[in-house]
């Protein structure tokens, strides 16, 4: 069984290859048929070894098999966490495939399976990083994820806006990348190791009795400076806006739904495997990078949320607050934590999929993103604004969605004023939805005044990506969100479901133990009182909007977001040299 | 072991960051990120320096003989060189079109994305 295990790279990249040879002489339909048939296949694959990954399994590619403990082979992990990261990202490419079924204008004569080809090789490299056993495999997955990333970003070469958020998408994210195997190499240099568990052992024989020096925490800035950048942390989080807002709408599903989650979870795997002995980085160290970072990230993210009216860079930022939470939740460094997280980014991945397919859905229709300029205009499409509101309140934390489990797992396992953070950015980030939903299909409320605001990208005048503008909204794209909603939810009711995601999580941690998951009385009550925070917010800001220019405060973190290059890359040194400072006591103290 | 090339690589790195924050050109600035690179390749190569080492090639000599340089690091480097083949080419396309659409390489001009 386990000699399947790289297949979950290869047959997506296979099936790549297959349409960029083959795609020449294929008409359109065979062509996505044969992209969603490599991506089912992969998610079936992963589902199969999920289920069979207790006892986790390890596989050497090739045969390459370790003589006398030393070993020149490739190493890849099939473990719950691993496994399961592959499977949600191989069932998300197949949705956002579906959803973009005949989505696009249609592509010049022998290029159509491009777009599906491309689509494949982000699953292959996003599935390739989740079972990685290695750091340089880590990075070569990273880096091949992004550049499709990349690509897919600037997919509408012919926009304007297209390629400028591309580009500051690659610049960022390279230089980010770099970092990681600037640590990569420092790692090395110590341990002459590149599998995760053996540099973590080297490491700590290294150290001996004296604890890290500053070469590990070198290591540890650098390596995790490349995650967080993937992860969208604050201040590395500047690329993540821009690329959503242009990014066509199935690539902003990936994204949003799963890329940023593999950062997350490349930050657990390394402090997992690496950092967590005697040799690394100190518990109190990494928890303290973490959550202040966790914290800085949630509430920049649902503040920015709030202030947006481009739908799409709106639902960017609400996955910058959650991203900040997740982060909170592997920073406290407890099985707990890791369980909520765990489920957290299964019920977020399905909602914000689905919610950005809905605004793909107006984008189409209506040629625009601008939450203002669509004020009640989309009235007619009913069933598109329930799943929209109902979306929105899931973000919220609505019981008993997969989202508000995963909240309430988390809560309970960060403890203290922690938990406020936690019902402050869902409520917010779920209100600035609900806002959406109820001005643009309901059209409730006046209509918003323009302002003498020209500080912020507003979404209006932008191309529709389908060959025309839709006059009706095919099956597929109104199919797709509803089923990653009703998967959103499944998370959270499926009786047992939880429980497996914990004792798969727990089981590929380092804490050595097994908790269980369930429904709590407090969990329910802060679900609910993030929920109804969020209606009353969101009704208050419809009934009575105010001057749509931000308060004072927010302004200067607004002018932050200038969508200038050099801007982003100081932010991201400064970035570095934060986490640096954070993590520094317990090189001293040793 | 000789601390210089580790030196050098971080200057290269830091050079290449002022580089890309400073820039008023955008093919400047995939220039800086490719400097960034190649202090990656500095740094990797320094970290498997051997001291009196040869290339580990065992066509010519005995295995054991005399010390080689560690191949890892020259594998690993040479991976980074590929990687960053793609990216420059991706990136300066990627410039080729906004040059296109912008009508200018400047990102100081460039600030449609705001807020």
């Amino acid at each position: 069984m386990h000699h399947l295990l790289p297949l979950l790279a290869a047959v997506p990249l296979l099936g790549a290859a297959l349409l960029v040879i083959g795609g020449r002489h294929l008409p359109r339909p065979a062509a996505e048929a044969i992209g969603c048939l490599a991506s089912a296949t992969t998610a079936a694959l992963a589902i199969l070894l999920l289920l069979h990954s207790s006892p986790p399994f390890t596989e050497w590619v090739g045969g390459w098999f370790p003589m006398n403990g030393e070993s020149v082979g490739i190493v890849v992990l099939g473990d719950g966490a691993s496994l399961g990261m592959a499977a949600l990202v191989s069932l998300l490419t197949l949705a956002a495939l579906v959803y973009s079924w005949w989505y696009f204008d249609e592509p010049p004569r022998g290029h159509a399976g491009f777009y599906p080809a491309l689509m494949l090789l982000f699953q292959g490299g996003m599935c390739g990083f989740a079972i990685a056993g290695d750091l340089f495999n880590m990075f070569v997955f990273f880096e091949l994820m992004s550049v499709v990333a990349y690509a897919l970003t600037g997919y509408r070469i012919d926009e304007a806006k297209a390629v400028q958020g591309g580009l500051t998408f690659g610049v960022v994210n390279s230089l980010g990348a770099y970092f990681m195997l600037m640590g990569i190499a420092l790692l090395y240099a110590r341990t002459g190791e590149l599998a995760l568990r053996k540099i973590g052992r080297g490491l700590d024989v290294a150290a001996g009795h004296h604890g890290p020096d500053a070469l590990v925490l070198a290591g540890f800035v650098m390596v995790l400076t490349g995650l967080l950048v993937k992860a969208a942390a604050v201040p590395f989080q500047f690329w993540l806006p821009d690329a959503h807002a242009v990014a066509p709408t199935p690539v902003c599903m990936l994204l949003s739904g799963v890329m940023v989650e593999l950062g997350v979870y490349g930050v657990w795997r390394v402090y997992g495997s690496v950092f967590s002995g005697p040799g690394g980085i100190p518990a109190a160290d990494a928890t303290r990078a973490l959550v202040v970072l966790g914290v800085l990230t949630g509430a920049v993210g649902a503040v920015m949320c709030w202030y947006q009216r481009h739908i799409k860079r709106l639902l960017a930022f609400s996955t910058i607050g959650h991203t900040g939470l997740f982060l909170v939740g592997i920073g406290v460094l407890n099985a707990e934590g890791d369980d909520g997280t765990a489920l957290y980014i299964l019920g977020h991945a399905g909602v914000k999929a689905a919610l950005f397919a809905c605004a793909g859905i107006l984008l189409d229709r209506y040629g625009s993103v601008d939450e203002f300029y669509l004020h009640g205009r989309a009235r007619e499409l009913r069933a598109v604004g329930v799943m929209f509101a109902v979306g929105a309140l899931a973000l919220a934390g609505l019981p008993p969605f997969g989202t508000g489990l995963g909240k309430a797992v988390s809560e309970e396992a960060v403890g203290g004023p922690l938990t406020v953070l936690y019902v402050l950015v869902s409520a917010l980030t779920g209100a600035a939805v609900l806002r959406v939903a109820a001005r643009v299909f309901l059209g409730l409320g006046p209509r918003p005044e323009e302002g003498q605001d020209q500080d912020r990208t507003t979404g209006s005048g932008e191309e529709p990506e389908t060959r025309q503008r839709l006059k009706r909204v095919p099956t597929t794209m109104r199919a797709v969100p509803a089923v990653l909603l009703a998967g959103a939810l499944a998370v959270g009711v499926v009786p047992g479901f939880a429980d497996l995601v914990a004792h798969a999580v727990d089981e590929a941690g380092t804490w050595g133990v097994f908790s269980s998951v369930h429904w709590t009385v407090p969990g329910v009550l802060l679900d609910v009182l993030s929920t109804l925070l969020a209606v009353v917010v969101a009704a208050v800001a419809v009934t009575r909007p105010r001057p749509s220019a931000a308060p004072g405060w927010v302004q200067p973190l607004r002018r932050l977001q200038s969508g200038h290059l050099g801007d982003y890359v100081a932010w991201l040194l400064v970035g570095t040299a934060v986490l640096g400072a954070l993590a520094l006591p317990g090189v001293l103290g040793s | 072991m000789h601390v210089l090339p580790y030196l050098v690589a971080a200057y290269v790195f830091l050079a290449g960051c002022y580089g890309l924050a400073t820039s008023r050109n955008l093919i400047h600035a995939v220039g800086c990120l490719a400097v960034c690179q190649s202090a990656t390749y500095v740094l990797l190569l320094a970290v498997g320096y051997r001291e009196r080492g040869t290339a580990p090639v065992f066509s010519d000599i005995k295995p054991g003989s005399r010390p080689v340089v560690d191949p890892v690091v020259q594998a690993l480097t040479l991976t980074d060189i590929v990687v960053g083949a793609t990216v420059t080419a991706l990136l300066l396309a990627l410039v080729m079109q906004i040059s296109k659409r912008h009508g200018t390489v400047d990102p100081d001009e460039l600030r449609e994305l705001r807020g």
